[in-house]
């Protein structure tokens, strides 16, 4: 009997030696004369584990990690005689930080062979296309309007709104096109999907095309992600051969046809404007709103633009109505939001939840505080535009309008851990010089502000005029927040200030007394 | 790496700007194309993709400029990519990145004189919870410590 076993092939798992690994059991079975079959899978998520090893079993698959080349042979010993090791976790769905999640967008990821159509069906794909092709346009808005979908982009936008809008457009053509631009550290969940479960994805935006009647789409990925080109072109050709994108989708009268293209190490192209500038061949430049992309978006077409995990809640909606996705959630944040516990935290990963988790849930129990075993001091939410939290507000649920009301962001849902050793006023500095890096310099309070900001900050650290340059700082964020077209201007405030804020002995000020624990 | 790039040839050129030059959208795709086959994208390619495109040259140079990924020269035998991003910093990433610096005797963006190494910042490799990283000739590592770093900073040199 060939016994199967599983090893992530998700780029997170391949820069710990996922791969060595798999080599290493092949070679050891070998050695044997065992028959084993290794399926390279996506990840889990459980990063601290990887590379996780699984083996199927009569009672599921049985997990083993964090492996390594020289654990193989033992390892493969405790697969064949279903016996015990000390890299032994059980069965994989069993382990609590798993069990606690709701899994529905990453259901299948780490599961299914993110190769194969036939088992992306077999584990329930394509059942979203087959309702959305029974209802068309208004009952597709009907259930993704119902669900309460927001772009998990950033912006967090009413997603039926926005197909509601391109459907209503009337145009020769129109398009369909993902942000897999994922530029925000701390962020890897867009990165996931398209390594482990790339048809979800592919389901979704082909959903989208047909509420909206687009027969072309775009998958803009970051030259950074090699990997995450190479699962959805090979999905795309899948999916193709399959009878699933083409000149009739799943054999109705749609046509979707899908294209990757990739972008060239430009953070602000995942605005979504400059992104089309920068799929129409041009330099990646923010457009002014209005017109809005929904009207004339990419060449000039009514064009949908999500992100990969709003596009990969669909195909759950679609399956299973509206409403079911619904039932999650707190106030105007409904649903499960795909959480990216990153940095220096223990149990880093991919959490999957309910909107409502708090701050500290999250970063404590969840994630089990820093790994380097120091204390959490400071955590940054939502990518390099997103506020750094002291512990004193680690009450905030995630949730769209709390993060806002504490004047942060939840964005695309990266959480990075900072421990005590971490200086803070350093950290507003790289915000600033970040947003210099990267800005597409069409507006002068962003590209100017941000150059003046690295150096106000230089001045404050080397304390030269420290509490006028403290002022001089503050104005400066005033002028970026409210002058700048875009959010690369206008929120890098919101990383430098909630700095000053929070942590005022490091820029050479008292301490807030609330700050302290 | 470096050393599976072709020389520039300009026929080979203007065959892979006809390959691409009828897609939506060209003019990036086509510099992809060329840096892929040559390690970077050498000044005549420039107006070279201009005419087969009916664009202005200072258009593509805008084009070509605004990206960080495009070379005008080739990079070094092998390019080392150290994430410089907050993750990475959070985990340790700063005295790594020095490390890096002070081994190979050159500062992040710059290419060793014996041109073996070209060591660049990244801001995210999406690898954020196995951080800190860095890639290697397109090669991914995490979990980057002293040992793991000084292993590819070598393995960079040979
Ligand atoms: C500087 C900047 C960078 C952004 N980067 C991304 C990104 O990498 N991925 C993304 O989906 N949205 C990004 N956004 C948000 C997009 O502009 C846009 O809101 C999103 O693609 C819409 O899709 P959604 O409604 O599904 O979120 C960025 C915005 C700004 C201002
Ligand atoms: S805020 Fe910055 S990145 Fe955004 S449009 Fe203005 S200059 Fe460009
Ligand atoms: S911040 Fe370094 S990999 Fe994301």
């Amino acid at each position: 009997m060939t016994t199967r076993i599983f090893v992530s092939r998700d780029a997170g798992a391949v820069a710990v030696g996922a791969d060595e690994v798999a080599r290493a059991l092949t070679q050891a079975a070998a050695k044997k004369g065992a028959s084993i079959e290794i399926v390279r899978t996506g990840s889990r998520g459980l990063y601290w584990l990887e590379p996780m090893v699984e083996v199927a079993t009569s009672k599921g698959r049985v997990a083993f990690g964090p492996v390594t080349e020289a654990d193989a042979v033992s390892v493969l010993d405790a697969m064949l005689a279903d016996g015990s090791h000390a890299l032994r976790l059980g069965v994989a769905e069993e382990i609590p930080w798993l069990k606690r999640q709701t899994r529905l967008t990453f259901a299948r990821c780490g599961v299914v062979d993110p190769r194969s159509v036939e088992d992306y069906k077999a584990h329930g794909g394509y059942k979203g296309l087959a309702r959305a092709l029974t209802l068309g346009t208004a009952g597709i808005l009907d259930d993704v309007t119902k669900s309460g979908l927001r772009g998990r982009g950033g912006a967090g936008f009413p997603t039926g709104i926005k197909w509601k809008t391109v459907a209503d457009a009337s145009a020769d053509q129109k398009y369909v096109v993902c942000n897999a631009d994922e530029g925000d550290s701390g962020t890897f969940a867009d990165r996931m999907i398209m390594e482990g479960d790339p048809f979800v994805l592919i389901e979704g935006m082909t959903i989208a095309a047909i509420c909206v009647g687009a027969t072309r789409g775009y998958i803009y990925i970051r030259s950074e992600y090699p990997h995450a080109i190479e699962a959805m072109n090979a999905a795309i050709a899948a999916a193709k051969r399959a009878g699933y994108l083409g000149a009739k989708v799943a054999g109705s009268a749609h046509a979707f046809e899908l294209e990757v293209r990739v972008g060239a190490g430009a953070y602000v192209c995942g605005e979504e404007t400059a992104m089309l500038d920068s799929l129409e061949g041009k330099r990646g430049m923010v457009r002014a709103k209005p017109p809005l992309p929904a009207l004339k978006g990419l060449f000039g077409k009514p064009s949908v633009v999500n992100n990969v995990l709003s596009f990969s809640a669909v195909p759950f909606i679609l399956d299973r109505g509206g409403q079911a996705y619904a039932d999650f959630g707190m106030g105007r944040s409904r649903g499960t939001m795909p959480i990216q516990l990153a940095g220096n935290i223990k149990h880093a990963g991919l959490f999957e939840v309910a909107f409502g988790v708090t701050l500290g849930e999250l970063v404590d129990d969840i994630g089990g505080g820093t790994r380097s075993g120091r204390p959490v001091r400071a955590v940054q939410v939502g990518g390099p535009l997103g506020a750094y939290f002291p512990r004193a507000l680690f009450d905030t649920p995630f949730d769209y309008e709390a993060f806002a009301a504490k004047d942060g962001l939840i964005g695309h849902g990266g959480i990075v851990v900072f421990d005590d050793t971490v200086d803070m006023a350093k950290q507003a500095r790289f915000a600033m010089e970040f947003c210099a890096i990267e800005s597409c310099g069409k507006c002068t309070p962003c590209r100017v502000g941000s150059t003046r900001g690295v150096e106000v900050i230089d001045r404050i650290i080397a304390n030269t005029n420290r509490a006028a340059n403290t002022t001089l700082l503050q104005d400066l964020c005033n002028t970026m927040k409210f002058g700048s077209l875009c959010a690369l201007g206008g929120f890098t405030p919101y990383p430098v200030m909630s700095a000053l804020t929070h942590f005022p002995e490091d820029f050479g000020a008292p301490p807030r007394l609330q700050a302290a624990e | 790496m470096t050393g599976t790039y072709e020389p520039w040839d300009a026929q080979r050129a203007t065959e892979i700007i006809a390959e691409y030059r009828s897609v939506e959208g060209p003019t990036v795709v086509i510099l992809h194309a060329l840096q892929h086959v040559f390690g970077y994208v050498p000044e005549p390619a420039i107006p070279m993709i201009a005419s087969a495109l009916n664009l202005s040259r200072a258009e593509v140079h805008g084009v070509f400029t605004f990206y960080h990924d495009f070379r005008k020269e080739p990079a070094g035998r092998h390019v080392l990519k150290l994430c410089r991003a907050e993750a990475c910093q959070s985990a340790g990433g700063n005295a790594l990145a020095a490390r890096a610096e002070a081994k190979l005797g050159v500062s992040i963006g710059n290419t060793t004189a014996d041109e073996r190494v070209t060591l660049e910042p990244v801001y995210c490799l999406g690898l954020c919870a196995t951080a800190p990283s860095a890639m290697l000739d397109g090669r991914v590592v995490g979990r980057l410590d002293e040992a793991r770093l000084d292993a590819l900073v070598a393995e960079a040199q040979r």
